[in-house]
């Protein structure tokens, strides 16, 4: 089923971790401008930076992070700590970074991160939302760090290491059978990168949780038409994508990406089997000077010290 | 030499040993029957996940699984463990040290169901995988309890597991444990270390051997990774003419060049002769075909010694042909694969 007019809202959630209060809009856009704001920052700071993606999907991580996955609030934020060393059998540094997202109980949703390049994104999401120090990106992609470029399973906010696209979701569902298996009640929400249905195991992945009637299992996908080649359609071309899902047997739901009621709309619509909130995405929202870069919009590098004023100047627009 | 034999050992004995163990789950894909979990799936249908053709996802789901406190025992043939879906073993079990098992079928040349079917450099790539315990069965004992060795790892497992008709060859009282070599004669003309189906093949010519007057150290192993074992130094350095390693898998990687790493390691300078798929695809053929073309049966471990020796054991074809195999068609096996 591909469901693409907008639900009306209503149900109560937990967006500061108690059940029972309403998910705040409003703080749902700050957390948006914020991680644009902080991602753009970095970028300037470093010379380079996933910026599209933040322009992309800064509305998406704000639903998630902001009420829409119902994660177990912090009492503080946490710091970034130190690379443990490698995992190793017998739960040697078996740490990970799902302590950003609160301690994990039946009730509660569980969000797994699956395209780790997203990961200047993630950190920058889980600052604005009180989940991780302030200062974690002065650490990032700094040796001995685990707020690493690509995020891995000790970096905050990921509990699987999903460098390598599209594992995340077949983890997911053993996660979510596993859940179901003891009972719980909460959900596990998967954020994915339209990149990866270009994969077969999504497919693959797909099918599994259409068998096992997985309604506890939502994914949230930045289908932002870009990949590091250039544009989708040009790299390999994945649409129909709702259709194509909804003949996997789930409930799609097509979406304006930057459209916050709509990603809350539905993901409290009614339904009882695994759910895809395909939300369209603009890769220079928010930032429109990146349109003149278009079509390569994967990582943004500045080519001169012009281009990096011009940057700048949008970034004082920004704090405002 | 002839040993009792027993119709899938694996059947009945995983069965009551996953009684009491709730967190013990089993993914197939869509070859069950064929790795005899069949019964096992009708006995604890809320506990068995069929996965279909799509070992990538499995391996996921499994890991999946396996952060959240269950104990997946996957079950497929081997080459769809570790082939098709290596990037996910390595990255979603592997990297976490997940405990995981994954219980491979078919090792090396034991199907005539060719090249696809046949998992011959297993070892070599999953020796190199860091975190994994590889570990391999050579009779029905080893069968049964090889899930105890594996279930004690709090890390992932790779199993090449025997299935159908398989001897008998330890008693049920001794089970195998890990990283210990089984010591099955002293000597110290020639040392032999042989795993997997090859152990019962080089018993058939030892007593002929031996018998000549070559005296033998014999090790069987069961466990490829770890491979530190302090009964394998000795022997190694304790050969005067040789060393001889036997494999069903390429020589490549496996069991001899693990040998060939500790003979370096350790200075030993006695010439090494590795038994095995000498770095060639194999292709579909009985077992026996096999063995004899690819040169991993009986008559190699002679020619081997012969050569270590430097002289002719006079060992006729007659005396060596006790050998036993196992009907394609035996109704041990879901199907003739």
């Amino acid at each position: 089923m591909v469901t693409k007019a907008a639900v009306p809202r209503g149900k109560d959630n937990d967006a500061m971790g108690q059940i029972g209060s309403t998910i705040d809009i409003p703080r749902i856009h700050e957390i948006a401008a914020g991680i644009r704001r902080r991602v753009l920052d970095h970028t300037l700071n470093n010379n380079g930076g996933y910026m599209s993606q933040a322009c992309s999907s800064a509305e998406l991580l704000g639903c998630l992070y902001g009420g829409v996955a119902k994660l177990p609030a912090l009492e503080a934020p946490l710091l970034p700590q130190p690379f443990p060393g490698t995992p190793a059998p017998g739960g040697t540094n078996r740490t990970t970074g799902a302590a950003f997202h609160g301690k994990q109980s039946p009730e509660h949703d569980r969000l797994i991160v699956s395209p780790a390049h997203y990961a200047l994104v993630v950190y920058a999401a889980l600052i604005e939302t009180g989940r991780l120090g302030e200062d974690a990106l002065a650490d990032f992609n700094k040796d001995g760090s685990t707020v690493e470029m690509i995020g891995a399973e000790h970096s905050p906010g990921f509990e699987t290491t999903t460098g390598s696209l599209s594992q995340a979701l077949s983890q997911s569902i053993g996660i979510a059978l596993a859940r179901r298996t003891r009972g719980d009640t909460g959900k596990t929400w998967v954020f994915m990168s339209d990149g990866e249905f270009q994969e077969g195991q999504t497919w693959e992945a797909l099918q599994a949780a259409n068998h096992y009637s997985l309604d506890s299992l939502r994914i949230i996908v930045d289908v932002n038409q870009a990949q590091c080649d250039g544009p989708m359609d040009s790299v390999m071309s994945i649409e129909p994508l709702a259709e194509k899902i909804a003949a996997f047997g789930w409930d799609v739901h097509k979406l304006d990406g930057h459209d916050v009621e709509g990603i809350i709309a539905a993901s409290e619509a009614e339904g009882a089997k695994p759910r895809a909130l395909l939300c369209y995405t603009d890769p220079v929202r928010g930032l429109p000077i990146m349109q003149e870069r278009a079509p390569v919009l994967h990582y943004l590098r500045f080519k001169s010290e012009d281009e990096r004023a011009r940057y700048q100047e949008a970034y004082k627009e920004m704090v405002k | 030499m002839s040993y009792e034999i027993v119709a899938r050992p694996h059947q009945e004995n995983f069965i009551a040993w996953s009684k009491d163990k709730p967190q013990v789950v089993v993914l197939s894909a869509d070859l069950t029957n064929s790795c005899e979990v069949g019964v096992w799936r009708d006995t604890y249908p809320d506990r068995f996940f069929s996965m279909g053709m799509a070992e990538q996802n499995m391996l996921g789901v499994a890991a999946g699984m396996a952060r959240e406190g269950l104990e997946p025992w996957l079950h497929t043939f081997s080459v769809f463990l570790y082939r098709r879906p290596l990037d996910q073993l390595q990255m979603s079990i592997a990297y976490p040290a997940l405990p995981v098992r994954l219980v491979g079928f078919l090792p090396g040349i034991m199907t005539p169901g060719g090249v696809t079917h046949q998992a011959i450099e297993d070892i070599a790539i999953l020796r190199a995988v860091p975190n994994m315990t590889v570990l391999e069965v050579g009779d029905a004992t080893e069968v049964e309890s090889v899930i105890d060795v594996a279930h004690a790892i709090d890390g992932p497992v790779y199993i090449r597991q025997l299935r159908g008709e398989v001897s008998r060859i330890f008693p049920r009282e001794e089970p195998m444990i890990l990283n210990r070599a089984r010591r099955l004669s002293t000597g110290d003309d020639v040392s032999l270390l042989t795993s997997g189906i090859m152990t019962e093949e080089a018993l058939r010519a030892l007593p002929l051997i031996t018998e000549r007057g070559v005296s033998v150290d014999h090790l069987h192993i069961s466990t490829l990774k770890p491979f530190s074992d302090p009964q394998v130094v000795q022997s190694v350095s304790s050969a005067k003419s040789a060393v001889i390693t036997m494999e069903n898998h390429s020589i490549v990687g496996g069991l001899g060049s693990a040998v060939a790493e500790v003979m370096a390691e350790n200075g030993v300078g006695t010439p090494l002769q590795r038994i095995g798929i000498k770095d060639t695809y194999a292709h579909g053929a009985s077992q026996k075909y096999l063995m004899a073309e690819l040169g991993l049966d009986a008559r190699a471990l002679v020619t081997a010694v012969e050569k270590a020796l430097g002289k002719r054991l006079e060992i006729s074809d007659e005396e060596l042909s006790e050998a036993r195999v196992i009907d394609v068609h035996s109704t041990a096996k879901a199907e003739a694969l």
